[in-house]
């Protein structure tokens, strides 16, 4: 009897996640569809079947170059990634192994910055990179979004840093391990997990980030999510354009989440304690 | 060589003070064990003898030198965690490896102590698994293989068998003597679980608030216990106190008798009282009597004796058992 119910429990669960999914990729899926369709079928309403047609993508690659833009999300959101884990693993690292009284102030006090809508703080920004000379510079942008992101992954790389158990470094102490051999052995490979998973959501969080990089850039330092921006524009709009373009803007982070998947899941430091 | 020496040990967190001065001498090859209830510093004790913790005031000696500024991993001691804290990413043989190669040992002295540490515990299958990949039995075993390689002065263990259920507790427990008897090697052992006290310790430490109540060998505390919380900690069930008048006959405020020292009858001399709770264990039976002379008792009766609830019996006391103490709580002569 137990089984049989846990057997229809498991089953339930399994269509609940695959519908739950599903709806979540709805959007994408459909974006997709409608890229592969003629302007004319994508105008004419709902339809899930498109005729196939590799028009669009032409059209988008012959007006608008894709190299550029993707080379420039590359360099931003990998770049911006790179830096804010400079900074943030030490900061979250003397938060989490030597924490203060003030420490979880620090952290609140951090992510508040999240709370406030990112237009409130256009015009000083807009201001600050024109008189700069950073307006649509990779390396003004790069910056912006590594200090945008900093919060999260201050905050990430704190939590993970937390669920190492003190035990496990004590151990390491009573073995003869000073503090060099004990970050070499034990803390930085227990780290890397999580240090990776941190990695790959910012890079995704980067990429996506389209607010900053629409205000900010025009051409020379212009990621994909503002090449989508552009297709949306001048002469109305053309769905079936902007679809490919919206595809191939997400198409490499989504094969980037698929293949590292295992990364994001961690499950390394499970059987260490109990 | 494992003889280790606390002269005046206090320590205190900021303003509260977990232990307030103990003296203590542990002698080389001896198996130790630290008792108490939760909370009275069996832990912080060991923790700073492993040097974990810094001591407030007073001095650390293993093997005769002063310690008491010594790092953890200088003070030639092994500790056995009751997490296990074994290092998750490395593979059994390289948690067991880990202290030898901070000690610089070379490669084929490292794997001849791991393979025979290994034999030792009945782990020599599993020396490629993670330790996710193991049991808890198996797991612990890690953890004291991991002690044992570097052939310490001493082993710390700290409630290493609390994870583990009833059945493997023993196995482990026995296992662990035998492991003390083989190496001879002083273990300090700290646990509130008065079997493994009792069964392991050649002298066992009862603590109490931080306080030091009594040092002696299981029989000696269960015998000659030096004041109440002795008397009351040592022994299962838990020794019967009595005061009053009945304590005034021996000349005593308080007097104390183990359940297993008072006579169970039917009709005979004694206390007379009424049976509240029987417990048939087979060989023998609990009861819970409620005397009106003495208060409430807890005696043990011959398992075939046929008592039940609410039935009238007598209680006698062994005359040369009855323990008696002054009203400080101390012990009387
Ligand atoms: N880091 C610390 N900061 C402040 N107080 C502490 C700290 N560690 C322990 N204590 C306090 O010291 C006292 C003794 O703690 P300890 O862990 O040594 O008890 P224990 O005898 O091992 O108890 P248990 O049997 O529950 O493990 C407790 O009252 C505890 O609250
Ligand atoms: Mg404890």
């Amino acid at each position: 009897m137990a089984r049989a119910v846990s057997k229809n429990a498991k089953i339930g669960y399994t269509i609940a996640a695959w519908t739950v999914a599903l709806v979540i990729f709805f959007p994408i899926l459909y974006t997709i569809i409608t890229s592969l369709k003629t302007e004319q079928e994508a105008i004419e309403g709902f339809n899930l079947i498109p005729s196939f047609t590799f028009e669009s993508y032409q059209t988008v690659q012959s007006q608008n170059d894709y190299f550029k833009p993707f080379m420039n999300s590359v360099i931003l959101s990998v770049g911006s990634t790179i830096l804010a884990l400079i900074v943030a693993i030490p900061a979250a690292w003397a938060m989490a192994f030597s924490p203060t009284k003030r420490t979880k102030d620090i952290l609140m006090w951090m992510l508040s910055t999240k709370m406030m809508p990112a237009v409130a703080v256009l015009v000083p920004i807009y201001l600050i990179f024109l008189r700069t000379g950073l307006m649509d510079t990779r390396i003004g942008l790069t910056v912006l979004l590594m200090l945008i992101n900093l919060p999260i992954v201050v905050w990430m790389l704190y939590t993970y840093f937390r669920e190492i158990p003190g035990e496990i470094l004590e151990a390491a102490r009573m073995d003869g391990a000073g503090l060099r051999e004990e970050i070499v052995h034990i803390l930085a490979p227990m780290a890397v997990p999580g240090i990776a998973s941190t990695l790959l959501l910012n890079v995704i969080l980067a990429w996506n980030e389209s607010f900053w990089t629409i205000q900010l850039t025009t051409t020379n330092a212009a990621p994909l999510s503002a090449f989508i921006a552009s297709f949306s524009s001048p002469q109305g709009l053309f769905w079936a354009k902007l679809s490919a373009a919206s595809t191939l803007a997400i198409g490499p982070i989504l094969i980037l989440g698929w293949f590292s998947q295992k990364q994001l899941v961690r499950g390394l430091t499970f059987g260490a304690v109990k | 060589m494992g003889q280790i020496v606390l002269t005046k040990v206090r320590k205190a967190f900021g303003e509260v003070e977990v232990i307030p001065g103990i003296d203590l001498q542990i002698n080389d090859g001896e198996f130790v064990v630290f008792v108490g209830p939760s909370g009275c510093g069996k832990s912080t004790l060991l923790r700073l003898i492993a040097g974990l913790e810094d001591i407030s005031s007073g001095k650390i000696e293993i093997d005769g030198k002063d310690a008491t500024d010594a790092p953890p991993g200088k003070r030639g001691l092994a500790m056995v965690f009751q997490s296990y804290a074994l290092y998750p990413h490395m593979s059994v043989r390289k948690n067991i490896a880990f202290p030898l190669k901070m000690a610089g040992m070379s490669e084929a002295e490292q794997n001849a102590r791991i393979e025979n540490a290994a034999r030792v515990l009945n782990l020599s299958n599993y020396l490629d698994r993670r330790p996710g990949q193991l049991s808890g039995g198996q797991r612990q075993r890690v953890a004291i293989g991991r002690a044992i390689v570097r052939e310490p002065a001493a082993f710390l263990f700290d409630e290493p068998l609390s994870n583990l259920d009833a059945a493997l507790r023993v196995v482990m427990r026995q296992e662990i003597s035998e492991l003390h008897q083989k190496l001879k090697t002083t273990m300090i052992y700290v646990t509130h679980d008065q079997v493994e006290a009792m069964t392991m310790a050649d002298k066992i430490v009862v603590l109490h608030a931080g306080r030091v109540e009594q040092v002696g060998s299981p029989l000696e505390l269960y015998n000659a216990p030096a004041n109440l919380f002795v008397a009351g900690f040592i022994g299962s069930p838990k020794m019967n106190f009595i005061t009053g008048p009945e304590a005034a006959k021996y000349q005593a405020h308080t007097i104390g008798v183990r359940p297993e020292h008072v006579e169970v009858s039917k009709d005979g001399d004694g206390w007379e009282g009424k049976i509240l709770l029987a417990e048939h264990l087979g060989s023998d039976t609990f009861l819970k009597v409620a005397c009106p002379v003495v208060g409430e008792m807890t005696v043990r009766g011959n398992g075939e004796m046929g008592l039940h609830h609410n039935d009238t019996i007598r209680l006698k006391p062994r005359a040369d058992r009855i323990y008696r103490f002054d009203d400080k709580g101390l012990a009387l002569k």
